[in-house]
């Protein structure tokens, strides 16, 4: 028997492409564009959402038939906000440097608004695996444009990849610095995040036509 | 006085929300199709940001931080109560949106129908709970500095919303690509914007050297204003800005 039916590995899939929560559906951006000059700061921050994401569709998936509709918004807010708390006191104990460079978005995961869409959209209406595998693919989307977004500013902003002088040493003039090459200061302040995912979804939209919006 | 001054002008332009830390991106690009109902959230996210941010002051003041508890007796002095800011920042912002939808509805119908739709959505704003944040880590001294920076953050989030929501009413008559149109060249213009914004960096110390900031943000400050440098063309964005903002105050 496979791990995975067809369906489940849909759940998957889909959000990596199709249905990406960031260039698609427009969620989550507000703490995914500032914390991308860096590749390293993009992984963490992505493990980060996937395990929020993860274990709290499954969560409230266990909890859907007992939530009151009323109050649903604040019990949500309250299981984010415990698994955030998680999520930053084990940065702060092994991780604190990149904890200082993460500051406060964070927390800001808490009000990721990938967080409360997928609760609100799957988690209230399905059992617990398939709600674990949603959580798992929409992290993963999420995750795939940080990283793509944090490769390129980088490796164009400082010409470097997870701290490796990859294009040789700007000081010494090695690698590509000794023909004239030079980092792309631009790439490192923040508007640039937003110029590079608006491209991002250019090259998308330009391979399938059918995402075009008419305005 | 000065220390006000220099706060409103600093959260409004400088650190604007959107444009500095894209905070509240998910709102900013959803309601930013009609500038009426821009102009709704912007004005609701201002109030809740005035709120708000001075409310969990108190709380960081007075339960939250190293030390806060000592008004309760000298052997609570060790307490620090830090690691639970984020839940109870958020649960006060969820409570306090509840109540403020209660009262206007109550007191204010005619405010209740232009804000009311949106009063539920910005409780998961990230620029209310990044407010909050922003306050707790830039150490916010008094509660008057906390009001202040509440209010002018949020007058800083209604600056960017309206005038991409302007920008966006107009670029409906542009030949855009046809991938690029709708998500992507919102997002490229916000881009622009931002760059344009870059500028007032130099507001606050004549221009040539970097803003006196906190030593965690001083190093991008520095890349930055040298990036500005060799930028100083990018000014007629900024021109652009304003001529847009002035067609919508007519």
């Amino acid at each position: 028997m496979a791990l995975l039916t067809k369906k489940d590995a849909k759940l998957i899939s889909d959000p990596l492409a199709d249905n990406n929560p960031i260039t698609i559906q427009v969620l989550g951006i507000c703490s995914a564009l500032a914390i991308t000059a860096e590749l390293k700061a993009s992984i963490v921050m992505a493990i980060a959402v996937m395990f929020v994401l993860g274990v709290g569709n499954v969560v409230i998936s266990l909890m859907r038939n007992i939530i009151p509709s009323k109050i649903r918004i604040i019990v949500q807010l309250i299981v984010v906000a415990t698994l955030v708390i998680v999520v930053d006191q084990v940065l702060k104990a092994f991780a604190y440097e990149l904890s200082k460079t993460l500051s406060v978005f964070v927390g800001l995961i808490i009000t990721n608004c990938i967080i409360m869409g997928r609760f609100e959209a799957f988690a209230l209406g399905n059992g617990p695996w398939r709600s674990f595998l949603d959580g798992i693919g929409n992290a993963l989307g999420y995750g795939v444009i940080l990283v793509i977004v944090g490769f390129f500013r980088e490796l164009l902003g400082s010409g470097t990849l997870l701290g490796f002088k990859v294009l040789g040493d700007p000081i010494a003039k090695t690698g590509l610095y000794s023909i004239g090459y030079e980092n792309n200061g631009f790439m490192i302040i923040p508007p640039a995040a937003l110029i590079v995912v608006g491209v991002i979804i250019w090259v998308q939209r330009s391979r399938n036509k059918a995402l075009i919006e008419d305005h | 006085m000065l220390e006000h001054i220099e706060l409103f002008f600093k959260s409004i332009f400088i650190d604007n929300m959107v444009f500095a830390v894209f905070l509240g991106m998910c709102s900013y690009l959803a309601v930013s199709k009609k500038v009426s109902t821009a102009v709704g959230l912007g004005a609701a996210v201002i109030f809740v940001l005035a709120v708000t941010v001075p409310l969990n002051w108190l709380l960081d003041q007075y339960l939250l931080r190293d030390g806060a508890l000592v008004w309760l007796g000298p052997e609570y002095a060790d307490y620090n109560l830090s690691f639970l800011s984020f839940i109870l920042f958020i649960a006060t912002i969820a409570t306090m949106v509840q109540l403020v939808e209660i009262v206007v509805e109550k007191f204010s119908p005619s405010l209740y129908n232009s804000l009311g739709i949106f009063l539920p959505l910005i409780a998961v704003n990230c620029a209310i709970l990044g407010g909050s944040l922003f306050m707790q880590s830039r150490d916010i001294q008094t509660l008057g500095l906390a009001f202040n920076y509440g209010v002018s953050s949020g007058i800083g989030w209604f600056l960017a919303i309206l005038a991409i929501a302007a920008i966006r009413e107009k670029i409906r008559y542009s030949n855009v690509p046809p991938p690029l149109r709708g998500l992507g060249i919102t997002f490229i213009i916000t881009g622009l914007m931002g760059i344009g914004f870059q500028s007032f960096g130099g507001m606050l110390t004549g221009g040539d050297d970097a803003a006196p900031v906190e030593d965690e943000q001083r190093m991008d400050y520095d890349k930055i204003s040298e990036i500005e440098k060799k930028e100083l063309d990018k000014k007629d964005i900024d021109e652009k800005e304003i001529s847009y903002n002035d067609a919508i105050n007519e």
